[in-house]
C-alpha cells in the first residue's frame, strides 16, 4: 500500500491479523493528536472483529480477526474515518490529568546506573548531569525544572504492561531530547522515572532497559494482583491519552508515600478534564496552566 | 491437591488459548505458543479446546499424580514415561495416584503441551488462565512452575482414555523450515539488497528464543542511510516508536532479525520490515534453537488462504476427537 493520501498516512498489514497506519515518520503532537482523533472515532464505532485498538505515538494499530472481519472492509473504514478527521485541529476528548510525584536522583537508580557506567554515553557524569548538559541547562535542577513543571501526554501505553511513553505538551524546541544508553541495561529498578530520544516513561515492572534514569515514584502504576484501589477495576493504571504531572518530592515524603503504598492505601491524584486541542494550540502554556488548575483545586 | 511438581523443567507454565483485548495498555495475548497442539492436547483428554495446560519448554517437568486421571501430551516430539514406563504421544492415557510422569531428551521441536482431563486451574484473570510471566499476571501466581509446587484440576468430562491424534494431522517439526511472512510495516527502509538478504538467508534460530521473540542469526540486513525523523533514534533500524504486531520481524541495528510471539513487548523503537502469518505461528513455536528458517514473502490473499487451511487442520482434529 502507497502513502499517497492526502493527509498522508500510511496504511501496512501486519499479515493476516494486523492492519498498522503511520500518521507521520516523526513525532509531533500534530500527528499525536490525528491518531488519537481516528481512534477515538474507531472506538465509537468498532465493527465486530476487531480485537485490539493500539494508539501509539504517531501511528496506531488495529488487531482484528479476519475472519469475522474483512480486511479490505477495516481499511475503509479506518480510511473513511482518517478522512473525516482531517487534521484534527479541533479534537477534544475527555480524558484525566494525573500527579507522579518523583524523588529526583534517588539511591536506587543512582546505585543500578552506576553499576552500568560502560554502557552510557558518559561514564563520568549521572544520567541526569549528562542530560542537564547536552539539552544547554546550567546544571541539573534546571533540567528537573523543565521535566517537572509541563505536563506531559502518555502517547502510548506498553512495551510491558502499563508502561506509558510519555511526550511533553511544549513545541518541538522545548523538547528534551537524550539519547538512549549505547547498550540496554540488564537491570532497571521498577517506577523507575526513564527518557530515551524525545520520549519520558515509567517503568512499570523491574528490568531490562536503555533509558536515561532520572528518579523514581513510589506510587505504583501496575498492579497484577489488583490489591491497590487504582487498580480495583484494572491491573494498569494508565490509558493512552492520560496528561501526567511531575510533582518532584524530597526522600522524606518518598518514604511517606512508600510507606502508604505497601500499606496498600495509596491512591494516585487525578482529576477528569476535557482536552481541546485547538484551545491548546493557540497557547499551549496557558493552557497547560489551566489544566494544572483543574489537577491542583481543592 | 492432584499435581505435585517434584521438578519444574526449564520453562514450564500454564497457558490457555489467551487472553484478548488488552494490548493496547502492553499486556500481550500470551497462551500457549503452539495453539495447534494445545487444542489436541485439550481434546484428547475431553477437555474444551480453551482449557488451561502445561507449556513445557525444551525440557519438561516431573509431575507427581495424587488423583486418578487421564493425560496426554502433544508438541514437541519427547519421550514421555509414567513410572518409567515409555507412554505414546498425541495419545491419552490413565494416570493414577502415586504415579510419577517424566519428559525425556527432545528429538524434534521445542515445546511439549500436557493437557489433564479437567484442565489446571488457577484463577482466571482478565478472562484467561494464561501466564505473562513478564507481568507477572495470571496463570500459577504469575510464574514459570517451580518445584514444590501443586496444581488443582478442573472438572473432568467424560473419560476418555487411548484417543489419538492421526499421523497426518501430527505437526512436521522439522529442522528446515519455510514460513511465510507478509513484507511490509517499515520494510521500505531495506535497501533493495538488504530485502533480497532478507528473503534469501537461511536464518539459525539462537538460543534467544523465548515466549516474548525468537531471535535469529545468520547476515547483516543494509538499511536505507536517511536523516532520522524527529523522535526517532540515530540507528538506521530506529524508527519513532510504534506499535509491534504479534508475529512481526524487527533487526535491531540490521542484524538479528527478531520474530514476536504471544508475550510480545506490544512496541517500541525498532522497524519491523514483516510479519509471521498466523497460520505459521505454530511452527516458529516449535522451532529450535539451531534449526534453519527461510522466510518466504507472500501476500495478504495468501495469508487468509492459509489461514483458512489451517482452521480446516483444526475441525478435522475436532471431527477425529470428537
Amino acid at each position: 500500500m502507497s502513502n499517497a493520501d492526502a493527509t498522508g498516512a500510511r496504511y501496512s498489514w501486519g499479515a493476516d491479523e494486523h492492519l498498522f497506519v503511520e500518521m507521520a515518520e516523526a513525532m509531533s503532537l500534530e500527528a499525536y493528536f490525528r491518531s488519537m482523533a481516528v481512534v477515538t472515532e474507531l472506538r465509537k464505532r468498532r465493527p465486530e472483529g476487531v480485537i485490539d485498538i493500539c494508539p501509539a505515538n504517531a501511528s496506531y494499530q488495529v488487531r482484528f480477526d479476519p475472519d469475522t472481519l474483512a480486511p479490505d472492509r477495516l481499511e475503509s473504514l479506518l480510511r473513511e474515518i482518517e478522512a473525516e478527521v482531517g487534521d484534527a485541529h479541533d479534537f477534544e476528548f475527555e480524558t484525566r490529568i494525573v500527579e507522579i510525584p518523583v524523588l529526583y536522583d534517588d539511591p536506587w537508580t543512582h546505585e543500578t546506573l552506576m553499576r552500568f557506567r560502560d554502557r552510557h554515553q558518559d561514564p563520568e557524569a549521572t544520567d541526569l548531569e549528562y542530560a542537564a548538559r547536552i539539552n544547554s541547562f546550567d546544571d541539573v535542577q534546571g533540567f528537573i525544572d523543565a521535566h517537572s513543571s509541563a505536563p506531559w501526554m502518555a502517547s502510548m501505553v506498553g512495551f510491558v504492561a502499563g508502561l506509558p511513553f510519555l511526550y511533553q505538551m511544549v513545541s518541538r524546541e522545548r523538547q528534551l531530547e537524550v539519547p538512549k544508553y549505547v547498550r540496554p541495561r540488564t537491570d532497571t529498578p521498577a517506577l523507575t522515572v526513564g527518557h530515551g530520544g524525545c520520549f519520558g516513561c515509567i517503568y512499570s515492572v523491574k528490568g531490562a532497559g536503555g533509558y536515561q534514569m532520572f528518579g523514581i515514584t513510589p506510587v505504583p502504576i501496575y498492579d497484577p494482583r489488583q490489591e491497590l484501589p487504582d487498580f480495583k477495576d484494572f491491573v494498569c493504571f494508565f490509558e493512552p491519552g492520560d496528561i501526567v504531572k511531575f510533582a518532584p518530592i524530597d526522600r522524606d515524603r518518598y518514604d511517606e508515600l512508600r510507606g502508604e503504598a505497601e500499606a496498600g492505601r495509596i491512591s494516585i491524584r487525578k482529576r477528569t478534564v476535557t482536552f481541546n486541542l485547538e484551545q491548546f494550540t493557540a497557547d499551549p502554556d496557558a493552557y497547560n496552566e489551566r489544566l494544572l488548575e483543574v489537577l491542583n483545586a481543592d | 491437591m492432584p499435581i505435585e511438581v517434584t521438578k519444574p523443567g526449564l520453562a514450564t507454565t500454564v497457558q490457555d488459548r489467551g487472553r484478548e483485548g488488552y494490548y493496547h495498555v502492553g499486556v500481550p495475548p500470551s497462551g500457549a505458543l503452539d495453539q495447534f497442539s494445545l487444542v489436541a492436547a485439550n481434546l484428547l483428554v475431553g477437555n474444551p479446546a480453551d482449557a488451561a495446560a502445561l507449556e513445557c519448554a525444551y525440557m519438561g517437568p516431573e509431575l507427581h499424580f495424587t488423583e486418578s486421571t487421564v493425560v496426554a501430551a502433544t508438541g514437541a516430539d519427547v519421550e514421555l514415561r509414567l513410572n518409567g514406563e515409555a507412554q505414546p504421544a498425541w495419545t491419552s492415557f490413565a494416570a493414577s495416584s502415586g504415579d510419577v510422569l517424566t519428559f525425556g531428551y527432545i528429538k524434534r521441536g521445542a515445546r511439549m503441551y500436557l493437557a489433564v482431563a479437567g484442565g489446571i486451574d488457577v484463577p482466571e484473570v482478565l478472562g484467561s488462565r494464561a501466564t505473562y510471566p513478564l507481568g507477572g499476571l495470571g496463570g500459577y501466581e504469575g510464574r514459570a512452575l517451580q518445584a514444590g509446587d501443586e496444581l488443582a484440576i478442573g472438572l473432568a468430562g467424560e473419560e476418555t482414555v487411548g484417543r489419538s491424534v492421526p499421523e497426518e494431522l501430527r505437526p512436521d517439526l522439522p529442522n528446515e523450515l519455510e514460513i511465510r511472512v507478509v513484507m511490509g510495516l517499515y520494510d521500505h527502509l531495506l535497501t533493495e539488497g538488504g530485502r533480497e538478504t532478507f528473503l534469501a538467508t537461511s536464518w539459525t534460530l539462537t538460543p534467544v528464543a523465548d515466549r516474548v521473540g525468537f531471535r535469529y542469526k545468520g547476515a547483516e540486513l543494509d538499511m536505507v542511510r536517511r536523516e532520522q525523523p524527529f523522535g526517532a533514534g540515530s540507528d538506521p533500524s530506529n524508527i519513532v516508536d510504534a506499535p509491534y504486531p504479534i508475529g512481526s520481524i524487527q533487526v535491531p541495528g540490521g542484524v538479528e532479525p527478531i520474530v514476536l510471539h504471544r508475550d510480545a513487548v506490544s512496541g517500541g523503537g525498532y522497524a519491523m520490515i514483516a510479519t509471521v502469518i498466523s497460520a505459521d505461528m505454530d511452527a516458529i513455536a516449535q522451532s529450535a534453537p539451531g534449526s534453519n528458517t527461510r522466510f518466504v514473502a507472500v501476500d495478504l490473499e495468501a495469508a487468509l488462504a492459509a489461514r483458512r487451511e489451517r482452521a480446516g487442520r483444526v475441525s478435522r482434529l475436532q471431527g477425529v476427537l470428537d
